[in-house]
């Protein structure tokens, strides 16, 4: 039985933003374990009252530096719900990879830069330059092939330029998107690498029972628009985004929490797996199977393999994207645009959970009100709960200081969690 | 993190400067456009000792001679690390536009700051003051532009600082670049661009992209402001549209105040957006 242990950690490291761990076990029992958010607010929800519509993907993509696109396009999408404009095929598939390359990109950052480290034991990946060159420029060429591609469809891996409110200002060029096919059959083989270094790895045993939300796929695995979905059964439609999230503020942290049937929720690549298992390409669904991932996984560390596996589905539906693109005559990119009065909501998966943006309008198309849920707000309370299980859980396994203090910092982590979007 | 005097000069190891990253109030994307420049990543790496950089690695130092900040300043505690790390730091660098202006965060400052918290907050105490840029509490040695920083211009401004070159940047307008790679002017298609009077420097990132220049780099040496709005005038820009870009990230506002007070009729009518909350 583990006696005493004090873990007190400022502004942790590999994360994007600024989050506390403190946890203090006194005889073997926990006596605190508290996970603090004390990010700066933006107040991006004020910042908009007053403006065009035209401002708000412009201004809310900036919400985040990782995943703008994700941001970028929830906005569009509850602008264009807004006024009832519905995007045709061209844009939504255009939309669709460059989401999946954000997606990409983000997972890979996460993965190589942020957990590796933790397997490895070093304090970063620039150690790895030199002890393992082939992991860092593996890492490096996955990495650029998903940002590079952004590049070419959405103008800008970060902060967009080509995606706005009716399509895309302007399009690639269809001799560009079949050397991106090209390179994407290529990347096959560096994520099977991937596979094999993240099996080397020992996921940690831990499991705590939650409630798992998501978008939920038709057809396709979902990632913009479409129903709410929780792995307790609730079911919304996405203008009730609302009755799903339930934000609220609590004393430690300045991002605000969320809760649906439970006292907290997951959201992320783990809740989307776990609620579209179904609807993964087969060779993802296979090397979920061989990490003994399958739904309903309740153990945290495991959304790193999640993200893993959603790596290889859309590279793999990108291939077919671009495909279905390159049979396709394009037409002119963009919609007209009338605004009106009215409420939108966009619900989009990004590579963290899903988000929502939601604004109501005048009848000059000015924003009244503006409301954006983060999927790491959505996980703060999640991570809360799962700090506390852990700290019982080694505790009571006798672990010293200095690896509860690692595996709580790997907890976090887990989460990809983006804090300075959380709290915006 | 990596050895000193990695690469030598007729065996002289180089100097490589020990360089920290930090973060006030932002969305950190500057940073990671750092590591978003893979191709030439690790050579880039090579030219110096990264010693602090929180949001890809464990370790920390008190010990550099260079720190980039990145984000603007909205609590008290920003200050004082801000503080500590000019005392630290030979030379401060303001990374990217909310450093060096306050960036979208400063559209905030329109507004009565109880307001503000109301309505994000509801009666939740939170703690936050107005948003200034980094040069507004401390002395700042260098500016970088942009929302976010273009990854080629700061790799060249680094390498410079190793070198210890000069660092100049450019002057002249987004236009200069936008017409030298050929790009169809946006106001030909009948879209404002803010090109004419931003400070170049991002190769006409958004005009290349046939996206309208929002001023994210703050104005050229030798912005002719007053000109500029004759012209968007005559064009039938409405006045409000035109505030949105030019206080969309702070760089200008030496000149929004002035526009919003001598507002131009449009065929929108009356123009301010006023409610509740926003300041007078």
């Amino acid at each position: 039985m583990k006696v005493a242990c004090n873990v007190n950690i400022a502004h942790l490291s590999r994360v994007e933003g600024h989050g506390n761990i403190r946890i203090r076990i006194r005889n073997g029992v926990v006596k605190e374990a508290r996970w603090e958010v004390v990010e700066t607010p933006r107040f991006f929800e004020a910042m908009l009252v007053g403006k065009s519509w035209e401002n708000a993907p412009w201004i809310c993509g900036r919400i985040c530096g990782i995943c703008s696109i994700g941001h970028t396009l929830a906005s569009i999408r509850a602008i264009e719900n807004a006024f009832d404009i519905v995007p045709d095929t061209q844009t939504v598939k255009l939309r669709l990879l460059l989401k999946h390359m954000e997606t990409m990109q983000s997972h890979i950052l996460h993965l190589y830069f942020l957990v590796v480290p933790d397997f490895m034991n070093t304090g970063s990946i620039f150690p790895l330059i030199r002890s393992h060159p082939d992991i860092v420029l593996r890492a490096a060429r996955l990495k650029q092939l998903a940002n590079d591609l952004c590049d070419c469809v959405g103008g800008r891996r970060l902060h967009p330029t080509r995606t706005v409110v009716g399509g895309f200002t302007m399009l690639p060029e269809k001799e560009e998107l079949s050397v991106f096919r090209k390179r994407l059959i290529e990347a096959e083989e560096d994520l099977l690498l991937t596979v094999d270094t993240f099996r080397a790895f020992n996921v940690p045993e831990f499991g705590r029972e939650t409630e798992y939300v998501s978008l939920r796929g038709r057809r396709r695995y979902p990632f913009i628009g479409g129903d709410l979905v929780s792995s307790d059964g609730v079911v919304k439609k996405e203008h009730e985004y609302r009755e799903m999230t339930n934000e609220y503020t609590v004393e430690q942290s300045t991002a605000k929490w969320s809760r649906l049937s439970r006292a907290s929720f997951a959201v992320g690549a783990l809740a989307r797996l776990n609620n579209n298992f179904d609807l993964l390409h087969p060779m993802a669904r296979e090397v979920a199977a061989d990490f003994g991932l399958q739904p309903i996984s309740h153990n945290p560390f495991m959304n790193n393999i999640a993200q893993l596996v959603e790596c290889i589905h859309v590279m793999k539906e990108s291939v077919e994207l671009i495909d279905e693109l390159l049979d396709m005559s394009w037409t002119e990119p963009l919609m007209p645009v009338r605004p009106r009065a009215g409420v939108g909501v966009g619900a989009v998966e990004v590579p963290r959970g899903i988000l929502y943006h939601c604004y109501e309008f005048d009848r000059t198309g000015k924003i009244v009100k503006c409301d954006c849920v983060i999927p790491t707000g959505q996980n703060h309370a999640n991570i809360q709960y799962d700090l506390e299980e852990l700290a019982r859980q080694y505790a009571m396994r006798g672990r010293q200081d200095r690896d509860i203090e690692l595996l709580a910092e790997m907890l976090v982590r887990s989460y990809d969690p983006c804090i300075s979007c959380s709290v915006h | 993190m990596m050895s000193r005097g990695e690469r030598t000069y007729l065996n002289v190891p180089l100097y490589r400067p020990r360089v920290a990253f930090f973060e006030l109030s932002s969305c950190e994307g500057c940073q990671l456009q750092i590591i978003n420049n893979e191709a030439t990543l690790l050579d880039f790496l090579s030219l110096m000792e990264v010693v602090n950089f929180r949001e890809a690695m464990t370790e920390m130092s008190e010990d550099y001679e260079i720190a980039f900040v990145e984000g603007s300043v909205t609590r008290k505690d920003e200050i004082t690390r801000l503080r500590l790390i000019r005392k630290r730091a030979e030379v401060v660098v303001a990374f990217g536009s909310c450093a060096c202006f306050g960036g979208v965060n400063q559209l905030k400052n329109r507004f009565d700051p109880g307001w503000v918290e109301k309505e994000v907050y509801g009666n939740h105490q939170i703690e936050t003051g107005p948003v200034r840029p980094v040069d507004a509490v401390v002395p700042v040695d260098l500016k970088i532009f942009g929302c976010p920083v273009k990854k080629e211009e700061v790799e060249k401004t680094v390498v410079n600082i190793a070198l210890g070159k000069s660092i100049v940047m450019p002057g002249y307008p987004v236009c200069m670049e936008c017409k030298a790679n050929e790009n169809v002017c946006l106001f030909d298609l009948g879209q404002l661009c803010l090109g004419p009077i931003t400070r170049a420097g991002c190769d006409a990132w958004c005009p290349g992209n046939r996206f309208g220049c929002w001023g994210c780099r703050g104005p050229s040496e030798d912005a002719d402001v007053e000109c500029f709005l004759r012209i968007v005038r005559e064009r039938g820009f409405p006045h409000e549209m035109v505030i949105d870009r030019l206080e969309c990230f702070g760089g200008f506002a030496a000149h929004t105040q002035s526009v919003r007070e001598k507002p131009y009729r449009t065929s929108a009518g009356k123009s301010g957006g006023r409610r509740a909350g926003r300041r007078k």
